[in-house]
């Protein structure tokens, strides 16, 4: 569903990205993992296309993301293949002027021109599943970060993504309202979306990845099932990492 | 149709120097003189006295309320009513004084609040007066603060200082007016006019910045 | 010379008065004069407003564009008119104009002035409010599939539309004194009429008094509308 081979990337003199290969399959949930700093949410927002990278190739869904399209044919590409993909982000960016069901219901009714009755019937339908049905009407001023977060993975999903992307979605929330944001996101897994996520928390990863690669200064140190990677990591540098991790 | 003819600039060019000259003097003091009035207003305006602070919000509402070409008349004819006959140089820098005195004071205001309290308290605690803690620790941290919003009214400063020369102020753009009633060519005259003042207010922008650059380093 | 003539004649040397208390009759008396004054004064600040705006916003557009030939021109234009004063733009557009074969009325001239001066002013703040949108916004919306445009019209401006109140405000405001420039070039408004009443008076308080009293209130009338508007687009709270 999902495939990159041998990305590059850096910004300036800072070589972020070097040669990043991975693949997933439908339905399955890959977790990156990976000290501060080692290119993860580059990774991430590069499959979006919110960093242009400098070498290699992005599929999702047999479509190159990066396709050797110029000016305006571009564009019109790269904002069809972002309809298929869904990215929720460290910091919301709920559109503030918006309440929350228009939050939800802007893409859907603008790109797709879904009657309103409809793009409202379905927003309602992912705001139960976020469990936030009463929260409608609200301005996401009015909400705690979780309930932000949660609206935001809706109004990802009200495109009907093929593929989800989380990036570090629980970092900039209290301790107490992870739980509920984790859970949204393992609804979704139970319902086998496939989704690429980012996260320091070992313990959902463990949870719900397929797979889980570790990623340090550029590059992929180590991969493999949750069990190998987090009860018997192969290399030193995971462990170190897993260490510190633990330790706090 | 006249035409435009640029080589008569350069022939009076000595003219609109002589005007530039006085340009910088009359901005240079003003701009100075403006922070000292500034202090005073905005000190007087936080002061405990009621009917002080009463006084300096009227006035400071009024004469922000309110064109400085229209401060200029008041200074210009009333101050001969009043006995005091200046010259209008003189009479151009106490207008755009005060005129600026009050913008830079509702800027200073606003920095002298925005000063921790607790700077106030130490300093007091250290023994120091109402008068010494404001002289020595608060204004200058405001003044710091608010350097880059008082550098804004200043370049404002040069460019509004033109208006003085309705009063008759010998300064750039009556310079220009000068050269345009020998040549009569206003085009040629107030374009070069305007191109003085924009290197002039190009150089004091670059200074600023670089005023602004260091001070942003000790903060 | 096209036989224009600056708005100001002065008496030289000032005038004496034995009189100090102030003419209330007199102020009674010029009144009238002073309000129709004022109304000008409202109309050519309301025109040179529009005006401004609607030079503004596209300038705005065209400083944030990546095209050099759109950036270049907008650039250059905020600079010039914001780099030298408004006084000396209205004397090149009014006293220049006819020698390049432009011969506007004054009152045409001055808000033509005062129109592209404060559309400099307007264009950096409407930038400004754009820039300020975070970075965040436009990348939600992008990753939504939404294109530039969309983007910009769903997303920033109603949120830019929220942060340009206050500076354009400030823009206004400031119009509002500076349109007392445009007696200079001899436009019957509140400015012009304070001086011919001062000069056939003597009484340059009572004028003073007058002239601020309907610049106080155009202001705060104007400022009030700029705080309800702010309030409207308060929609985070
Ligand atoms: N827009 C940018 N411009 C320049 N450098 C950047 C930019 N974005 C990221 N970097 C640099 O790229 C490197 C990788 O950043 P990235 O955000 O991808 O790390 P990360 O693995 O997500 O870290 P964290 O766990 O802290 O989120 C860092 O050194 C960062 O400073
Ligand atoms: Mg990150």
């Amino acid at each position: 569903m999902i495939s990159l081979k041998d990305i590059w990337k850096s910004f300036g003199d800072n070589q972020v990205l070097k040669g990043i290969s991975l693949e997933v399959e439908r339905g399955k949930i890959l977790v990156i993992i990976g000290p501060s700093g080692s290119g993860k949410s580059t990774l991430l927002r590069s499959i979006n296309h919110l960093e242009t990278i400098d070498r290699g190739e992005i599929w999702v869904d047999g479509v190159q993301v990066n396709a050797p399209l110029k000016g305006r044919k571009f564009e019109k590409h790269i904002n069809r293949v972002r309809q298929e993909m869904g990215m929720v982000f460290q910091h919301f960016n709920l559109f503030p002027h918006m309440t929350v069901m228009e939050n939800i219901t802007m893409a859907p009714m603008l790109l797709k021109k879904i009657p309103r009755e409809k793009a409202d019937a379905q927003a309602r339908g992912l705001l139960e599943k976020v469990d936030l049905a009463d929260k409608m009407n609200c301005y996401p001023v009015q909400l705690s970060g979780g309930q932000k977060q949660r609206v935001a993975i809706a109004r990802a999903l009200a495109m009907e993504p093929k593929v989800m992307l989380f990036d570090e979605v629980t970092s900039a929330l209290d301790p107490e309202l992870i739980g509920e944001v984790n859970k949204v996101m393992k609804r979704l897994a139970s319902e086998h979306m496939t989704m690429l996520i980012v996260t320091h928390e070992m313990r959902f990863a463990a949870e719900v990845a397929d797979h889980v690669i570790f990623m340090a200064d550029g590059v992929i140190i180590e991969e493999g099932p949750p069990e190998e990677i987090f009860s018997n990591p192969a290399h030193e540098r995971t462990r170190r990492f897993l260490f510190e991790v633990f330790k706090s | 149709m006249q035409g435009l003819e640029f080589s008569v600039v350069f022939e009076n060019m000595n003219i609109l120097l002589h005007g530039m000259f006085w340009t910088v003097v009359l901005c240079s003091s003003a701009s100075l003189l403006s922070i000292v009035v500034a202090v005073v207003l905005a000190m007087t305006g936080i002061s405990k006295l009621k009917p002080l602070r009463s006084a300096t919000f009227f006035f400071l509402w009024v004469f922000r309320g309110t064109p400085l070409l229209l401060q200029l008349f008041l200074f210009y004819f009333g101050l001969p009513q009043i006995g005091l006959y200046l010259s209008p140089i003189i009479t151009g820098i106490i207008g755009l004084t005060l005129h600026f005195g009050v913008y830079n004071a509702d800027v200073l205001r606003a920095g002298i609040l925005g000063v921790e309290t607790g700077q106030h308290e130490a300093s007091r605690s250290l023994g120091l007066s109402y008068f010494q803690t404001m002289r020595k620790v608060i204004i200058p941290q405001a003044l710091r603060n608010v350097s880059p919003a008082v550098g804004n009214n200043l370049i404002a400063l040069l460019k509004e200082s033109s208006l003085v020369s309705i009063i008759t102020v010998p300064e750039l753009t009556l310079s220009a007016q000068r050269a345009i009633s020998e040549t009569f060519r206003p085009f040629e005259f107030y374009f070069a006019a305007g191109a003085l003042y924009y290197v002039v207010n190009w150089g004091l922008e670059f200074i600023l910045q670089r005023v602004e650059a260091r001070t942003a380093l000790t903060r | 010379m096209s036989g224009r003539s600056a708005g100001f004649r002065f008496i030289p040397g000032g005038t004496t008065i034995e009189e100090t208390a102030v003419d209330y009759q007199l102020i009674i008396k010029v009144a009238p004069f002073f309000a129709k004054a004022a109304w000008s004064t409202v109309v050519v600040s309301f025109l040179s407003f529009a005006l401004g705006l609607s030079i503004a916003f596209p300038a705005a557009f065209c400083r944030l564009s990546q095209n050099r030939f759109l950036q270049i021109p907008a650039r250059v234009y905020v600079s010039v008119f914001r780099g030298t004063p408004c006084l000396i733009q209205l004397f090149v557009i009014y006293f220049g104009g006819p020698q390049i074969g432009i011969q506007l009325e004054p009152f045409m001239a001055g808000v033509l002035g005062l129109g592209i001066n404060i559309g400099s002013y307007m264009t950096e703040s409407i930038r400004g409010a754009i820039l300020a949108v975070s970075r965040g916004q436009t990348e939600a919306s992008r990753s939504l599939g939404l294109n530039k445009f969309q983007t910009m019209r769903k997303v920033v401006l109603p949120q830019a539309a929220g942060l340009m109140i206050s500076p354009l405000g400030v823009n206004t405001i400031a119009l509002i004194k500076g349109s007392s420039l445009v007696s200079a070039i001899s436009v019957l408004e509140l400015a012009y009429t304070a001086h011919r009443f001062t000069n056939s008076t003597y009484r340059p308080f009572e004028m003073f008094i007058l002239a601020s009293t309907f610049y106080l209130v155009i202001i705060t009338l104007t400022s009030k509308a700029i705080r309800n508007l702010n309030g409207r687009f308060a929609y985070e709270k």
